[in-house]
C-alpha cells in the first residue's frame, strides 16, 4: 500500500516544478544559450552526473509503502505497520542485518571481545561477525575473498557499462554511426564533455557494483554502536541531506520570488514595508534565529503530541518543519537580489512596450519580468543547496536540526564524537558520513560555480 | 557627520523593534508560559499549582500586553511584554529561567569569546589574503585554477570534520595541546591555539576565494589597464594598484563582523569546552532556557545592526569618494 509522506509529497512536486521549467526553457530558444554554456562545462557536467546518482538515490527513498504481511482468504491484504521505501527493499538485507555492536570496515571478527565459554574454559576473544564473511568457513581466507569479489564484481561493472555506452551510441546515432558516435566519445570531439561523463558514471557504476558485491557478505563500511550497517545509515543519509538542500529553496522560492519582484516593480510603500521585513529578519544571527524556532517548534509538538503519534510521521513533519524554518530565514538574501534585478529590468524597452501596448501589470509581471530574473534564482539555488547540506550536519550536532531518529550525517557524525574519544578508536561511521556529505557538497559547490558562469552576465571578463 | 550617525541610529530602531516583537511572538504567543512551564517541569504528573508557582517565580503569570487590574501606567509595565522585552533595549536582560543574572553572564563569558574570535579573524584575514594574492598573481594559469579548485574542495569539508580532526590529531595523537578546557590569563594560550588553527583553517576556503573574487574585479578596471600599458611591473600593479583599492571592500566586510565577535562561534566553543558566549547559547539551547535565548537573539541584532552601521561610518573614511547623502 503506496504511503505518501509529506515531504515526498513536497519532493514530487519539486520534481513537476523543475520539469515544467524544462518544457517551458525547450520552448523558448532564448532561455537556451545559458543552458548550453553550462552543458559544455567540463567540471559542471561531472559535478551534475554525480549528483544525478544521489538523486536517484534519494528519490528511490522517497517512494515509500507499507509491504504486505499476509493474504487473507477474502482477498484482502493485511499490511504491515512500517513504512518502508523502495530503496529498502532494493537494497534489501543491508538495513536488516544487525551485529551484536561495532565492527570494523570489510571485518568477520567484532571490534571488542567478549567472553565465550567453549568447554568449560572461557576465553577472552573477538568472536566471529553473525553476518559479515557469514559464508566463509575459515576466517584467514577473507582478505583473498573480498579481494576476489572487489575483482570480479569490478570487472562485470566495467563490461556492463561499455555495453551501455555501446547501447546508447546506437539507440541515438542510428547503426550506421554509431561506430563514428563512439569515436567522437573517446575522443573527446563532443560538444557537450560526454567523454568525461562517461568515464564517472564508469567510475561510479563500478564501485557500485563492488561495494553491492561486498555488501552481500560484508559489512563495507562496518556497523555501528548498535550494530547497524554503517553505508546502509550514509545512504538513507543522502535522502535527508537532499531534501534538506531541495525542501527548503522551495519552500523559500515563492515568499522571495512574490516579495522581491513586487518591492522591485511597485516601490512606494510596498517597497517600504517588504524592505523593513527582510531587513529585521536579516539582523537576527541565522543560527540563534533558527534555535529559536526549532526550541519552539519542539515544544509545540511535545505538547501536541497526539497529533504526530507515529514515528515515521513525526520525523517527516520534523524535517518538513525544518527545512520551513530554514527557509523563513534564508530567503532574504534571495528576496535582496531579485528586488535588485528587478529594479533593473524594469526600466528595459520590452517593458515599455508592453505597458504601452496595455498588457495587465500581473502579465508583465509574469511574462516579461519573471523570466528575466530567473537567473537569479538558478544561481542562488545552486549556491544555497551546498550550504544548507552543510547546515543540517551542524544543526544536528547543537540537536536542533533533524530528529534523532532520522538518518542523516549530521546525526551521524553527532554520535559519531564520542566514539573518537574511546580507545580504541571507531573511525568508520565518521569517515562514511564526511565521504558521503563531502561528494554531495563538493559536487554541489562545482555545479554552482558552473551555474554562476553560465548565467551571471557579469562573469563574463572572469578569466577562469 | 554627526547628523548621519543620529540619523541612522534612528534608522536602526524600528528595526530592533520588529526583532523585539518577533522574538516575543515567538517565545510567548507561539507556546504559552504555561506550555514552558510544563515541559521544564517535566511533561506528566505536573499540577497547576506547580506551574503557578513557577510561572510565580519568574513573573511569568502576568497579562502579555495589558494589564487591566493594574493601577495608572503599571497598566503597561507591569506585563510580560514590558518587563521581558522592553528591557532588553537598556540591556537589562533579567534572569535566566534557571534563575542566573544573564547580562553578568555575558559580561563575563565575552572575553574567552574574543580571546578566540580576534586572533581568527586577524590570522585568517592575513592568510586568505596572501593566498588570494598569490592565486591573482598566478591569474588564468593552472596555479590559478588548481588553487580555486583547493578552495573548492576546502569549503566543501563540513566545519565539524575540521573540529573533529584537528582534535584529534593535533590534541589527541600529537598531544601538543590540550583538546578542550580553559585557563584564565597567559595559561590561556594553549587552549586557545587549537581553535583559532581550526578556525582559520576552515575558513581559508571561502575567504581567499572571495578575496580572489574582489581583486579580481578591482584587476579589471581601467586604471589597472592604464599602469600595464605605462610599462609598470605586475608586482608593482598587485601591490601598488589593486591591494589598496580591493582593501576597502575587504576592510568594510570585516567592520560588519567586528562588533558580532562578542558573541563568540557556537560550534567550536561547545567543542573545545571554552566557557564563552557561543557556548552560552549552546548550552541555553540544550537546556531550553528560553530567557537565555531570547536575550542572546535580542544581543546578536543589536551587535549586527551596530556591524551594519560602523560600515556606513567606515566607508567615508576609507573611500573619500563615499560621500553622505
Amino acid at each position: 500500500m503506496p504511503v505518501v509522506l509529506l515531504t515526498d509529497a513536497f519532493f514530487f512536486a519539486l520534481i513537476a516544478l523543475t520539469a515544467f521549467y524544462a518544457f517551458y526553457v525547450a520552448r523558448r530558444p532564448h532561455l537556451q544559450t545559458a543552458w548550453r554554456k553550462l552543458a559544455r562545462d567540463r567540471s559542471a557536467m561531472v559535478s551534475l552526473t554525480v549528483i544525478a546518482f544521489y538523486f536517484a538515490v534519494a528519490l528511490l527513498d522517497s517512494i515509500h509503502f507499507r509491504p504486505v504481511l499476509e493474504t487473507s482468504e477474502s482477498g484482502e491484504a493485511v499490511y504491515s505497520n512500517e513504512v518502508v521505501s523502495l530503496f529498502d527493499r532494493l537494497v534489501s538485507p543491508l538495513g536488516e542485518r544487525f551485529e551484536k555492536t561495532y565492527s570494523e570496515p570489510l571485518a568477520v571478527h567484532a571490534y571488542v571481545k567478549e567472553t565465550v565459554e567453549e568447554g568449560g574454559v572461557r576465553h577472552r576473544v573477538y568472536p566471529r561477525l553473525e553476518h559479515g564473511g557469514a559464508g566463509l568457513g575459515d576466517a584467514r581466507r577473507a582478505a583473498a575473498d573480498i579481494g576476489w569479489r572487489a575483482a570480479a564484481w569490478g570487472l562485470a561493472g566495467l563490461l556492463s557499462c561499455a555495453g551501455l555506452l555501446l547501447l546508447l551510441c546506437l539507440a541515438l546515432a542510428g547503426p550506421g554511426r554509431a561506430l563514428r558516435a563512439l569515436r567522437a566519445v573517446v575522443c573527446n570531439t563532443t560538444g557537450p564533455p560526454l567523454r568525461a561523463v562517461a568515464i564517472t558514471v564508469t567510475l561510479i557504476v563500478v564501485a557500485i557494483f563492488v561495494v553491492a558485491g561486498l555488501s552481500h557478505d560484508y559489512h563495507v563500511f562496518g556497523t555501528d554502536k548498535i550494530g547497524e550497517d554503517v553505508l546502509y545509515q550514509a545512504l538513507k543519509s543522502v535522502r535527508t541531506g537532499f531534501l534538506i538542500g531541495t525542501l527548503t529553496t522551495l519552500i523559500m522560492l515563492p515568499f522571495a520570488l512574490v516579495l522581491g519582484v513586487c518591492a522591485g516593480y511597485f516601490l512606494g510603500w510596498v517597497d517600504d514595508v517588504i524592505q523593513y521585513l527582510y531587513t529585521t529578519l536579516n539582523s537576527i544571527p541565522g543560527v540563534l534565529l533558527v534555535a529559536a524556532m526549532v526550541l519552539m517548534l519542539q515544544l509545540y509538538m511535545d505538547q501536541h503530541s497526539e497529533q504526530f503519534n507515529d514515528l515515521v510521521t513525526r520525523a517527516d513533519m520534523r524535517l518538513l518543519f525544518l527545512c520551513a524554518i530554514l527557509g523563513i530565514t534564508s530567503w532574504t538574501g534571495l528576496c535582496r537580489l531579485l528586488r535588485a534585478e528587478t529594479l533593473k529590468v524594469k526600466e528595459m524597452d520590452y517593458i515599455d512596450a508592453a505597458r504601452a501596448l496595455g498588457v495587465a501589470r500581473p502579465l508583465i509581471l509574469l511574462r516579461h519580468v519573471l523570466p528575466n530574473v530567473m537567473h537569479i534564482v538558478i544561481i542562488t539555488v545552486a549556491l544555497d543547496f551546498s550550504g544548507l547540506v552543510l547546515a543540517e550536519a551542524v544543526l544536528s550536532y547543537i540537536d536542533i536540526g533533524v530528529d534523532p531518529t532520522m538518518h542523516s550525517w549530521g546525526n551521524m557524525i553527532n554520535s559519531a564524537r564520542l566514539e573518537m574519544a574511546r580507545e580504541p578508536v571507531v573511525w568508520w561511521p565518521l569517515l562514511a558520513a564526511m565521504v558521503f556529505l563531502f561528494g554531495l557538497v563538493l559536487c554541489a559547490n562545482l555545479l554552482a560555480d558552473g551555474v554562476r558562469n553560465a548565467f551571471d552576465p557579469r562573469s563574463e571578463w572572469n578569466p577562469s | 557627520m554627526i547628523a548621519y550617525i543620529v540619523r541612522r541610529v534612528l534608522y536602526a530602531l524600528p528595526i530592533l523593534v520588529g526583532v523585539n516583537v518577533l522574538t516575543f511572538s515567538l517565545f510567548f504567543i507561539v507556546n504559552s508560559p504555561d506550555d514552558v512551564a510544563r515541559m521544564h517541569l517535566g511533561h506528566r504528573h505536573v499540577t497547576q499549582e506547580q506551574v503557578d508557582l513557577w510561572k510565580r517565580d519568574r513573573g511569568y503569570d502576568r497579562p502579555l500586553f495589558y494589564n487591566a487590574g493594574a493601577p495608572g501606567l503599571s497598566r503597561l509595565s507591569d506585563t510580560i511584554f514590558f518587563d521581558e522585552s522592553l528591557s532588553l533595549f537598556v540591556f537589562d536582560f533579567g534572569r535566566s529561567d534557571s534563575g542566573r543574572d544573564i547580562g553578568q553572564d555575558i559580561r563575563q563569558r565575552m572575553w574567552p569569546s574574543l580571546a578566540i574570535a580576534v586572533p581568527t579573524l586577524l590570522l585568517g584575514v592575513l592568510i586568505n589574503i596572501t593566498f588570494a594574492l598569490i592565486m591573482v598573481f598566478f591569474r588564468a594559469t593552472y596555479v590559478d585554477f588548481w588553487s580555486v579548485m583547493f578552495c573548492i574542495v576546502l569549503m566543501s569539508v563540513s566545519g565539524l570534520f575540521y573540529i573533529i580532526g584537528g582534535q584529534y590529531l593535533v590534541g589527541k595523537l600529537l598531544k601538543l595541546v590540550p583538546i578542550s578546557g580553559y585557563g584564565g590569563g597567559w595559561s590561556a594560550i594553549k587552549f586557545v591555539l587549537l581553535p583559532v588553527l581550526i578556525g582559520v583553517v576552515s575558513g581559508i576556503g571561502a575567504g581567499s576565494r572571495w578575496y580572489r573574487t574582489i581583486f579580481l574585479e578591482e584587476a579589471s578596471k581601467d586604471y589597472v589597464r592604464t599602469a600595464r600599458a605605462k610599462g609598470v611591473g605586475e608586482f608593482a600593479i598587485l601591490f601598488r594598484h589593486i591591494l589598496p583599492n580591493a582593501l576597502i571592500p575587504i576592510l568594510t566586510g570585516i567592520v560588519v563582523i567586528l562588533p558580532l565577535l562578542f558573541m563568540g562561534s557556537l560550534i567550536i566553543e561547545s567543542f573545545f569546552g571554552i566557557p564563552g558566549l557561543g557556548s552560552y547559547t549552546i548550552d541555553a539551547i540544550a537546556r531550553e532556557d528560553f530567557a537565555i535565548v531570547r536575550s542572546m537573539v535580542f544581543l546578536g541584532s543589536v551587535l549586527y545592526i551596530a556591524g551594519l552601521l560602523l560600515t556606513d561610518i567606515s566607508y567615508t573614511f576609507v573611500d573619500p569618494r563615499v560621500r553622505l547623502s
